[in-house]
């Protein structure tokens, strides 16, 4: 009987270890197919054109033999293009302006969410309920149905002028028709609703008025919540590629998405210089990866809450 | 008080509400109002008297807005199903290990923080034809180097390439999504099934997926609408030209900013605006429908 028992019992370890090294391995193949496309940019980006060029590709290249010409050329100034008497690509330009962009339509937002959170998880007013119902209704509608009209209004506005567009118009059209978001004001209102009734009763007899209690009290206590959002909403206007790309009318406004693609194709010979093109996206992607890093914890949490509400 | 109260309750929301009239409700009412406006020319402000239907015709019967629904719906149809269950795999695997269950989780996230463009080109020197990485795996089995982004790649090579990096974008978000719904399943539904010593796969099958069925469903509907919102992933891989050749792997919204890019024509605004219409109805269809399917199969 012990026997037995004991012989079930290994059977049973055995089987958990086999089943426990089946799913590691799948786990480290997902793990290698993520990582591969990371990694061929990297590599790529310190290839010599002479190499990128090679059949069968190099799979992997001594550290001492890296190439950071490509890098170099990227700081160059260009000549003629429409990039002349610039860098080849101007990344810091680049830079500056999505970060810009991305600190202007992250406090507008914020500030448009927590006001509006505010209403709808603390004040009872009439048509509270149809209000948000309309809102949360927005969400299901595809953006690109909104882009059609918002480009003519930013062209009456006066911010898109093929000729004369100044560096602030140009920034006005890219912040001011996104410093809203239903989601983030939906996330927020969660939060806020978690606040305790009795914290605003007695901050009322205390003769608190109700602007004061939102910033004095749920604003900090939120606080969490609020840096998920404005971590989560800086992190958009790396990836905004379709608007930048239709209102920016000159090369020195756009944001960095914009400058990747097609700058490093000769229109003469057709042929891609692909190590530059490679270390520019590694330009590009240094600085999110950075960030996530930093901020992995609420970044993760946000995103995780964002799939949990439905 | 109570009107006082309703008052200020409308400051606090005028902000946000002002900034959607403007650029949310305004321009989703706008777009039906364009789509079936003649001869517009939206810069001018100049279109002929009378309304029409014809915007919808011509962009029904355009052979580009034809390879766009077939593009968009293919994209669409193959790549939503096979990424939700890739990744309802891969969280439930990352649920069921002892270590290293946040090391993986962190790097199944490094897709959704990297900028699609970047990464798309990435995607795009791996697909070369002659030496790309993908060539050069499919070589360890025997296969010959195959054109799958370039000018004589077929419609089919272009598709998977596209499929391919579709899906390893979109992992990312699901995974971790389904990863934390599972932490939230009861231990005591695993724990009772394994003393009637249910097999794995019986437990995914009759307790982790209907249990997670109501995300299950909400990641479906959400990663459908953004399957037929495709543009980014095609300019990262293919560039402006859309395809190998150009054109050939159009979507709606692809079609929609052409047309609208060339708001010099005659015209045109109201087929890029029809064009949106139509994507808007297909996307409010396909929610509808999700939505009743589901309604017999999802436990809440």
């Amino acid at each position: 009987m012990a026997e037995v028992y004991v012989k079930n019992e290994l059977s049973y370890k055995a089987k958990k270890t086999i089943f426990h090294i089946l799913v590691y391995a799948f786990l480290i193949l997902i793990t290698i197919s993520v990582l591969i496309p990371f990694y061929w940019m990297l590599l790529t980006s310190v290839k010599t054109q002479v190499m990128i060029e090679q059949v069968p590709p190099l799979l992997f290249l001594k550290p001492a033999d890296w190439e950071i010409n490509n890098y170099k050329l990227l700081f160059e100034v260009v000549q003629s293009g429409p990039r002349r008497g610039q860098p080849l690509f101007p990344f810091f330009t680049y830079m500056k302006n999505t970060i810009l962009v991305s600190v202007i339509t992250t406090v507008g937002t914020t500030i448009t969410t927590i006001l509006a959170a505010y209403a709808f998880a603390r004040l009872r007013f009439k048509g509270s309920n149809l209000v948000f119902v309309i809102l949360i209704a927005t969400m299901m509608i595809p953006g690109e149905i909104f882009i059609l009209t918002n480009f003519l209004t930013v062209y009456r506005l006066g911010w898109y002028d093929v000729f004369n567009q100044t560096y602030w118009d140009a920034v006005l059209a890219m912040t001011i028709p996104f410093m809203t978001s239903v989601f983030y004001m939906f996330y927020l209102r969660q939060t806020f609703k978690q606040i305790p009734n009795e914290l605003y009763f007695a901050a009322k007899v205390d003769g608190t008025t109700d602007f004061q209690y939102l910033w004095k009290i749920m604003v900090p206590v939120a606080m969490p919540t609020i840096v998920t959002i404005i971590i989560l909403n800086s992190m958009g206007a790396w990836n905004a590629y379709i608007w930048p790309n239709m209102i920016a009318t000159r090369d020195e406004y756009r944001l960095v998405s914009n400058g990747l693609r097609g700058a490093f194709t000769d229109s003469s010979t057709g042929r891609t210089d692909f190590g530059q093109q490679m270390a520019s996206a590694v330009l590009v992607t240094v600085p999110l990866l950075i960030l996530f890093f930093v901020f992995r914890k609420q970044i993760m949490r946000g995103v995780s809450r964002s799939g949990i509400k439905g | 008080m109570e009107t006082k109260n309703n008052w200020r309750a409308w400051l606090y929301l005028a902000p946000m509400l002002i900034l959607m009239a403007v650029f949310t409700f305004y321009p989703l009412f706008n777009a039906f109002i364009i789509s079936f406006y003649k001869d517009y020319q939206p810069l001018l402000n100049q279109r002929a008297p009378g309304m029409t239907l014809d915007n919808y015709s011509i962009v029904v019967n355009n052979y580009f807005f034809k390879q766009a629904l077939k593009n968009t719906f293919t994209l669409a149809f193959i790549s939503v199903p096979i990424s939700i269950v890739l990744s309802l795999f891969i969280a439930v695997a990352l649920n069921s290990i002892p270590r290293l269950k946040a090391f993986f989780q962190t790097i199944f996230f490094l897709p959704y923080v990297t900028n699609g463009i970047a990464v798309g080109m990435a995607f795009a020197v791996i697909f070369h034809r002659n030496y790309g990485l993908f060539n050069q795996f499919l070589s360890w089995f025997g296969v010959a180097p195959v054109d799958w982004i370039g000018s004589t790649a077929t419609w089919g090579k272009q598709m998977t390439a596209l499929m391919i990096f579709t899906i390893w974008d979109s992992l990312a978000f699901k995974i971790l999504v389904f990863a934390s719904g599972l932490t939230n399943i009861d231990k005591q539904y695993y724990d009772a099934a394994r003393i009637d010593s249910a097999s794995k796969w019986t437990i995914f099958k009759r307790i982790t997926v209907p249990l997670l069925s109501p995300l299950i469903l909400y990641i479906s509907i959400t990663s459908m609408i953004g399957a037929l919102k495709a543009y980014n992933s095609i300019i990262a891989l293919f560039g402006e030209s859309l395809g190998g050749r150009p054109r050939d792997m159009i979507t709606i919204v692809a079609f929609v900013y052409q047309y609208r890019a060339d708001y010099a024509n005659i015209g045109f605004y109201s087929y890029a605006a029809a064009g949106a219409i139509i994507l808007f109805m297909i996307t409010l269809a396909f929610t509808g429908l999700q939505t009743i399917v589901s309604r017999k199969r999802v436990h809440y």
